[in-house]
């Protein structure tokens, strides 16, 4: 074993007329490499190669391969690279290790890398950027129109609609996001209260925290507070799971089945959505005021009863339908755009990846937009 | 059914009474195995007989319920990591569906191996992924394409491509021909077989394929009952009387592809 196992190395010969040289040790990946590669096997190669190349150099150098106990590709292109590309005059290799070679005299040149300067280049860029905003703009809307169109078939056809898929969605985004939505609301209300206890201690105002929390949450916090988490939650899941089944060619199954993608995919989901959202709005506004309930116990010893009795008089209803309809919007729009983002992932890891960060992203800035038109339309209303 | 073998002959793979179970279910009732150096051995079966799973457990990515896998002579369920890593580097594997790793263009899928040793220079690495290019014919103009761009041949070709990049001595091929057409699939054949006789590889494949089955192996084993019933070249293994050997080896598909042994006796 230990000829095998030896390390790959030259020895110099004084020849009757030219000096030669022998290969000994296993001139191949494991041999060269030591098994594992790492710092020191790289060393000990740019020493060989050093080596290699001054006795490249001299034309008439005897160079005899029959002491090397293995040879593979990688050892003989070490050697092809220090010889210039052609075999040396002398040559002594025992006939297994001639085929290696043979394969490098056909060896064709690698194209360069096909990337140059461009003195245009950010100029182009900057346009490519426009011309795909356009291009997603220009894809929303036929989403839009789509889904407009879907839910026109829905409509007029109720009882042949995809009641399954949408009670599906309707667990997924809704049913199990209670748990994290009432966590965050809860702590969310906590925080909040507990900050604006301080400031309004400092005026004696002590009892108006009952409308703030109250404006606050149901108006605006409830609504973007759950918004935000399902565009994380369910908008990531809906543009994964849409890309994946682009990626397994599960769309075009169902295309070819005659089954349509927009009628049985994606108007489900933002349907679903468009109902789960509310609901989970109302649910967030509920945990995060008693959130909000308890640390003003805590924190300025103002009673629940009294909360409870004074939350009508301070929050007018119509906060609370803003705060629901921002809801219908919100969840129509974060399920439109996680859909749209899943249609255009391509066939690979990186794509899915790309698409599902985009989606969320997009999502969510689409909510914080949709929630600043809110603010305008409605600014004289509820306040 | 083993063929009695000379008890000095060095085993590549060793496999000792392994079982493998999915919870309850019981895949491999003690299997064993061995395969020696420079044999092509096509693993067979009926569906679901656990010969991917038994594949897989070559590569060790199941772990035996019982027994053991040895491979080089190193148990995989050693904890020695270097001796793993380097067992690694030993072996090649082709997936099914290639598995390149789509995130990267051709020539960087070739090249991952090689740059993951960290001592070959980029000058040598290119010459490296050139030559394995050369070798399972793909033109150096396809380098710089992505996974998703090529077509399910070339994907093969290039999968091939990067198992051989360590220029490996233990070849794992799963389906090597599923998903190509009969030319695609001769021309892959051939192609092994002159990588095997250049590199004298030794090579394991999972195959559903009756004439790579013919055409290519120098051994079979055939899966079945949770075991290996047979172990050796074709024409000893179709004269065992089993049901599932009658039905794999002697069906109508077969015959036509037996043909192929007559005209083309292949040298072993």
């Amino acid at each position: 074993m230990s000829e095998s196992t030896s390390q790959p190395s030259l020895e110099v010969v004084r020849g009757a007329t030219a000096p030669g040289v022998l290969l000994r040790g296993r001139w191949n990946v494991q041999g060269l490499s030591a098994g594992t590669g790492g710092a020191p096997a790289r060393r000990r190669i740019a020493a060989l190669k050093a080596q290699l190349l001054l006795q490249g150099k001299a034309f008439d150098t005897t160079w005899n391969l029959t002491h090397a106990s293995a040879m593979d590709h990688v050892g003989a292109l070490m050697l092809w690279q220090a010889w210039g590309g052609r075999e040396p005059k002398n040559l002594v290799l025992d006939p297994q290790h001639r085929l290696l070679f043979e394969n490098f005299r056909h060896m064709q040149a690698i194209p360069a890398d096909p990337v140059r300067f461009d003195p245009f280049g950010a100029l182009v860029a900057i346009g490519n950027e426009a011309r795909r905003f356009i291009d997603h703009l220009s894809g929303f809307a036929r989403l839009l129109g789509q889904v407009m169109l879907d839910l026109g078939r829905f409509a007029a056809r109720p009882q042949a609609g995809p009641w399954r898929e949408i009670s599906a969605n309707l667990y997924r985004s809704g049913a199990q996001a209670l748990g994290i939505t009432a966590l965050v609301g809860f702590l969310i209300g906590i925080v909040l209260s507990y900050l604006s206890a301080k400031q309004l201690k400092q005026f004696g105002a002590d009892v108006f925290i009952v409308d703030l929390l109250g404006v606050a949450i149901i108006r605006e916090l409830g609504p973007v507070l759950a918004a935000i988490l399902v565009a994380g939650r369910s908008g990531s899941a809906m543009t994964a799971s849409l890309g994946v089944m682009r990626v397994t060619e599960e769309l075009d199954a169902l295309t070819v089945m005659g089954i349509p993608q927009g009628f049985r995919l994606i108007m489900p989901k933002v349907v679903a959505l468009a109902i789960a959202l509310p609901l989970l709005i109302l649910w967030t506004d509920v945990v995060s005021l008693l959130g909000g309930m308890v640390a003003a116990k805590i924190q300025l010893d103002l009673s629940m009863s009294y909360f409870f009795n004074a939350l009508p008089n301070a929050v007018k209803i119509a906060n609370l339908w803003i705060g629901l309809g921002k809801g219908i919007v919100f969840g129509a729009l974060i399920a439109l755009v996680s859909c749209h983002f899943g249609l255009r992932i391509e066939p690979n890891t990186e794509s899915l990846g790309r698409g599902t960060t985009s989606a969320v992203v997009a999502s969510i800035t689409v909510v914080i937009l949709a929630d600043a038109v809110f603010a305008i339309a409605f600014s004289n209303v509820g306040i | 059914m083993a063929i009695p073998q000379p008890p000095n002959d060095e085993y590549v793979i060793q496999i000792e009474g392994l079982w493998t179970k999915f919870g309850e279910f019981v895949v491999h009732r003690g299997v064993d195995l061995k395969v020696r150096t420079g044999e092509i051995l096509a693993l067979v079966g009926g569906s679901g007989s656990g010969k991917t799973t038994l594949l897989r457990q070559m590569l060790g990515l199941e772990t035996p319920h019982q027994g053991s896998v040895s491979i080089f002579g190193q148990r995989l369920d050693s904890s020695d990591r270097a001796a793993l890593q380097a067992l690694r580097n030993r072996w090649g594997v082709l997936f099914q569906q290639g598995a390149l790793y789509s995130a990267l263009p051709v020539f960087d899928n070739i090249a991952l191996p090689l740059r993951e040793l960290k001592c070959f220079d980029e000058g040598l690495i290119r010459q490296i992924v050139l030559l394995k290019l050369q070798m399972v014919g793909i033109e150096p103009r396809h380098a710089y394409k992505m996974p998703a761009d090529l077509s399910g041949g070339m994907v093969k070709r290039i999968a091939l491509a990067r198992a051989l990049a360590l220029e490996p001595e233990l070849v794992f091929l799963d389906e090597p021909t599923a998903g190509l057409d009969p030319d695609r699939s001769d021309s892959f054949v051939a192609l092994i077989r002159e990588l095997h006789r250049e590199l004298r590889l030794t090579v394991v494949m999972v195959t559903h394929d009756l004439d790579t089955l013919f055409e290519l192996t120098t051994c079979v084993a055939v899966l079945a009952d949770q075991k290996v019933i047979a172990v050796g070249p074709v024409r000893e293994v179709i004269a065992i009387p089993h049901p599932f050997i009658k039905t794999f080896f002697l069906g109508d598909r077969a015959q036509r592809a037996i043909e192929v042994i007559r005209d083309y006796p292949f040298v072993v």
